[in-house]
């Protein structure tokens, strides 16, 4: 089974770019609060802590007051972010989530730390491949997986400013800068990381760099490979999705559960809109342990992994 | 009279018109909590009407006090409230549960004025005071936040997380009252999941805790106006669920029922 790429020296880890963006933003909004459940450390907040004293909230390990305690903070004229885990964060406290903050439609940020399967070695019990069904589902949320630090921060900065719910999924492991030019961040647009005709890959977070890698290597094959970053994964961009699906085959891509997230969002809307062949890639359950390399070559998402279900999904289209 | 016995009349008044108009609207919608309404009616008469500060014409005022309406299902009581004391019209009542009615049988801020929060499962309430009074305490705020609890509701861990939470902060301008009827849904809170000595727990938790008839509007209006100590209050009210109707008084089956049409008018008869 193929490996994922290795880690490079200029991969950055997005937590940093995401909380020294929180930190220049509550310098500029005194609105701001950041809301934790004794994760200032892995939510890489400690210069937010130690700058912000009296706007740093930390609950204790306790997800379902933290939640609560965002919609509260809403209330009273703050932009709480919450952060966490994002496997407790959005497990521990989904019916906060769904009531507090989606249902009730107040303006909480929810970001999701060392998402997907991050915390490889420490199990499915730590590992956070569900949270895109889960959220996905509770229509007030704009969820976005950023593919990148940059991203990471123009999400952190449009949440900021966005009037509602936002769940921004954070992963740890770190990624390279995306090398396309001229990038605006435009929540709910893909955005077109690789130019082609023949297949459409549609990732979004920490593949997308992958997909990209498979799509360099189609290219040499004579295979033109589009690859969209689909970072906002609700609402779905719709009409990227209908241009992909033109292409007569599409691959998803995500650190996340193969059915509810991404790849089920894309399935849903050309099974009803136009049909195509769509194989997603992820994980298809519990994964037990291992490193994130490990947990990545198994599943596939490597270049050379998804430039393969690539030419499968041509090949059976 | 004084300006205290014209403030207890007035209590009085609305808590004797809400009863009346929550049972019509649990007899017209086939539906409802009326005894969870009952309980709570004098409780939340006398915030309304003798002790909170709002303005229904700007219902999201930063500087009112909040109201959190934890236990989301008597919608009966806070409907009924939130009608009388100027924040929608009259005819509202009458779509109660009626189709896509503003009024559902959980209460939504986003279609009803002066609904703090979207609760119906339980323990959300405390959680989301506990932040609104954080927010008050980073502004320096003058705003008190108060929230209802349902006594079998404090089996739900999160407002034990919340207690936490809200003594650590000393969050003195956040007050608790827990509708102790001592009845939950299917029998007695403690045949179920037995919550005494409920008191001492809140103390041990680190709350200045009062225990007060919950049924008394002046004992009631006394405890729920005091001044704020340094640390968080909570009242437990002890209560009578179904008060007011004499076939509905600890009776855990008007925890949902719905009154017929013979029920309907004795009751009617006994609200006066």
């Amino acid at each position: 089974m193929a490996q994922a790429a290795p880690v490079q020296k200029d991969f950055k880890d997005c937590r940093n770019a995401w909380a020294a963006t929180l930190e220049a933003l509550a310098g500029e909004d005194e609105r701001i609060v950041a809301v934790v459940n004794d994760s200032i450390g892995s939510s890489k907040l400690g210069g937010f802590a130690k700058a912000y004293p009296d706007r740093t909230v930390n609950v204790g390990i306790a997800e379902q007051v933290m939640v609560g305690v965002g919609a509260g903070l809403a209330n009273g004229g703050k932009v709480p972010f919450v952060s966490a885990a994002a496997c407790f964060l959005t497990a521990r406290a989904l019916e906060q989530i769904k009531a507090d903050v989606a249902y009730s439609g107040y303006n909480v940020k929810l970001v999701g730390q060392s998402s997907g399967i991050a915390y490889g070695e420490l199990g499915a019990t730590h590992h956070s491949i569900e949270d895109l069904a889960w959220l996905r589902q509770l229509g007030q949320i704009t969820v976005i997986v950023p593919a990148d630090a940059w991203e990471t921060e123009q999400a952190v900065r449009w949440a900021a400013r966005h009037e509602g719910p936002v769940f921004i999924r954070v992963s740890r492991m770190p990624v390279p800068d995306l090398d396309i030019s001229d990038r605006s961040f435009q929540p709910g647009r893909a955005e077109i990381v690789r130019a082609g005709d023949d297949i459409a890959v549609i990732a979004c977070g920490t593949t997308v760099h992958l997909a990209a890698a498979a799509a360099d290597m189609l290219s040499d094959e004579g295979i033109s490979a589009r690859v969209l970053n689909m970072a906002t994964v609700n609402p779905l961009d719709e009409a990227a999705v209908s241009d992909a699906a033109a292409t007569g085959a599409i691959v998803t891509v995500e650190e996340a559960h193969v059915r509810g997230g991404l790849g089920g969002a894309v399935a849903e809307w050309t099974a009803a809109n136009h049909p195509v062949r769509v194989s997603r890639m992820g994980f298809d359950g519990f994964r037990q342990t291992g490193s994130i390399a490990h947990l990545f070559g198994a599943a596939g998402l490597s270049p050379e992994g998804i430039a393969a279900e690539a030419r499968r999904t041509i090949q059976t289209g | 009279m004084t300006d205290r016995s014209n403030t207890l009349a007035t209590i009085r008044d609305n808590a004797l018109w809400m009863r009346r108009r929550s049972f019509e609207m649990v007899h017209r919608a086939r539906l409802g909590h009326p005894g969870g309404d009952f309980s709570a009616t004098d409780i939340v008469a006398t915030l309304f009407f003798g002790v909170l500060r709002y303005d229904p014409k700007q219902p999201d005022k930063p500087d009112r006090d909040r109201f959190v309406m934890s236990k989301g299902h008597a919608t009966g009581v806070i409907y009924t409230a939130l009608c009388r004391a100027g924040y929608f019209p009259e005819d509202w009542l009458e779509t109660y549960m009626g189709p896509d009615s503003r009024l559902s049988g959980h209460p939504n801020r986003l279609y009803v004025p002066g609904v703090e929060a979207n609760t119906g499962p339980l323990g959300h309430g405390l959680p989301i005071a506990t932040g609104i009074a954080i927010a008050g305490q980073i502004d320096g705020a003058d705003y008190r936040t108060f929230v209802l609890t349902g006594d079998g509701e404090l089996q739900e861990g999160s407002n034990w997380e919340a207690a936490m939470t809200a003594a650590h902060r000393r969050l003195s301008r956040l007050t608790v009252i827990v509708d102790r009827n001592r009845l939950q849904q299917g029998q007695g809170t403690e045949e179920t999941s037995a919550l005494d000595p409920l008191p001492e727990k809140w103390r041990a938790f680190g709350w200045d805790t009062v225990e007060v008839d919950g049924h008394d509007h002046a004992e009631l209006a006394r405890v729920l106006g005091a001044e704020p100590t340094d640390r968080p209050r909570c009242v437990i009210a002890n209560t009578v669920k179904g008060k007011g109707v004499s076939f509905m008084e600890n009776q855990a089956n008007w925890h949902h029922g719905v009154p017929d049409d013979d029920q309907f008018a004795q009751a009617m008869e006994e609200l006066v």
